[in-house]
């Protein structure tokens, strides 16, 4: 009876484990469906804690299982109830775990909703690519010091807040003036390109963000409008996109010099970090000081090579340039960071050396290591 | 209808940090490398620690600035401190 357990193909000491089938299974449907359009009605959609969607795609002959991870169905609103008719795209595959056949769905459209929008939508994509307003070679690199930035987007939102907080955290000095506009609504359009168009009016702006905090899709629908996105592309300073959605992109996106998913990623991006800058200075005060010390021994060495071989007056002058260059050691030597130690001060930094400028940076508890006039002592905060 | 720039002047034309630095480093490069002529090499020293106090004014600085537009009948702009 060993014929039962004999393929032509395959001997039975070759037999698959079940994971292999599983897995050889979902290869195949992968590769060989690939992913895929299909249209049909939304039954039993369960939404869980995760923001993962589950439910059953059906028409009248046949259903299939279907799972839409949170971030994509994040982009689709509100879930779909029993019945709506729906295109979906996704990969059918085996849920190798359960032997499950499922498709995994990245986008679901429900096909009332598709139409005017969409089409619209891909209307002002065309029409903006013909003008070539998405060339990448049209993209100017972001100013890598900026003092002033402008910002087009509601007064009230929380994107304003979001981006003042990161700027000021960043640059202190920071000077951020506000186009206040609608950003949602019927005269959100109009707003945001009148407010685009006064920042080439105001002097000194070194780099403009347009954009808005997290809404739902139709919240957003201002930064895919065409007017806007010629109103963007115009501005003469260089523009970052920071309309937010993690995932999903708007046309804006694609004009602005450059994008940022948060307001707050746009100020990380844009407001230069004082932190960065001290340092570079701190190194050039060193350098500094040290190349006056060579100087200073080359002039000496000078002065006593030149001996009797110059007349009185030639050396009057050297000896005053010798002080003058005391006197700029001295005034150099004032500002040094170790001299304001010598007079009692202290300096807090990390064991790597960052130094502690706030008390953010110092909470309860942590380590620190403390620079005083002649050496270090290893510190910590006192718990409260 | 032409219309009118904001009148509020920026705050200030002195070069900023990142020129100060750029010419310091210039400046720091100079010293270190060349044999300069002791005139030459003072003079830029000096100049070195003028924009290095300058550099460190500016890091100092603390002042955030939040400023709305208004646009008013005139189309003239005008800046206005938010706080």
């Amino acid at each position: 009876m060993t014929d039962l357990f004999e393929s032509a193909t395959q001997p039975v000491e070759a037999a698959l484990t079940v994971a292999e089938l599983d897995r050889r299974c979902r290869r195949l449907l992968e590769g060989e469906v690939g992913p895929v359009w299909v249209q049909g009605e939304v039954s039993g959609l369960k939404t869980y804690q995760s923001g993962h969607w589950y439910f059953t795609l059906k028409d009248a002959d046949a259903q299939i299982r279907c799972v839409m991870w949170r971030a994509n169905a994040a982009k689709v609103g509100p879930a779909p109830v029993d019945g709506t008719p729906v295109f979906l795209f996704g990969t059918p595959t085996v849920w190798e775990e359960r032997g499950e056949f499922r498709l995994t769905v990245t986008r679901l459209l429900a096909q009332a909703g598709i139409g005017a929008k969409q089409l619209e939508l891909e209307r002002t994509r065309k029409a903006l690519e013909k003008d070539g307003l998405f060339d990448p070679a049209r993209k100017r690199a972001l100013p890598s010091f900026v003092r002033t930035i402008a910002v087009v987007t509601s007064l009230d939102g929380a994107a304003l807040h979001d981006i003042v907080t990161v700027a000021r955290r960043r640059w202190p000095a920071i000077r951020v003036i506000v186009f206040g506009t609608k950003v949602q609504g019927s005269e959100a359009e109009a707003e945001v390109v009148a407010a685009l168009g006064r920042v080439g009016r105001v002097p000194g702006i070194d780099v403009c963000i347009v954009g808005r905090g997290g809404g739902a899709r139709e919240d957003l629908e201002v930064f895919n409008r065409e007017p806007v996105c010629r109103a963007l592309a115009r501005v003469a300073v260089p523009t970052v996109s920071a309309v937010g959605h993690e995932t999903d992109i708007s046309l804006t996106d694609l004009i602005a010099d450059a994008r940022a998913a948060t307001p707050s990623a746009a100020a990380e991006l844009v407001v230069p970090d004082r932190e960065a800058w001290w340092r570079r200075t701190q190194d050039l005060a060193t350098r500094l000081a040290g190349s006056l010390t060579q100087r200073g021994r080359l002039a000496h060495e000078r002065l006593a090579r030149s001996g009797d071989r110059l007349d009185a007056a030639l050396r009057d002058l050297l000896r005053e340039r010798g002080q003058r260059l005391e006197r700029l050691a001295a005034q150099l030597d004032a500002l040094s960071p170790l001299k304001v130690l010598g007079r009692g001060y202290a300096v807090a930094t990390t064991a790597q050396g960052r130094v502690l400028m706030t008390v953010q940076a110092l909470p309860p508890g942590a380590a620190f290591t403390l620079r005083v006039s002649d050496g270090s002592v290893n510190a910590r905060v006192e718990p409260t | 209808m032409p219309k009118k720039a904001a009148t509020t002047e920026r705050p200030t034309d002195a070069p900023n940090l990142q020129e100060e630095l750029r010419r310091l480093e210039e400046i720091v490069r100079t010293l270190e490398g060349s044999d300069l002529d002791l005139d030459r090499a003072i003079a830029l020293f000096e100049e070195g620690v003028g924009r290095l106090r300058a550099a460190r004014e500016q890091l100092a600085a603390v002042e955030t600035r939040v400023q709305k537009v208004l646009e008013d009948a005139t189309g003239e702009l005008r800046l206005v401190d938010l706080d």
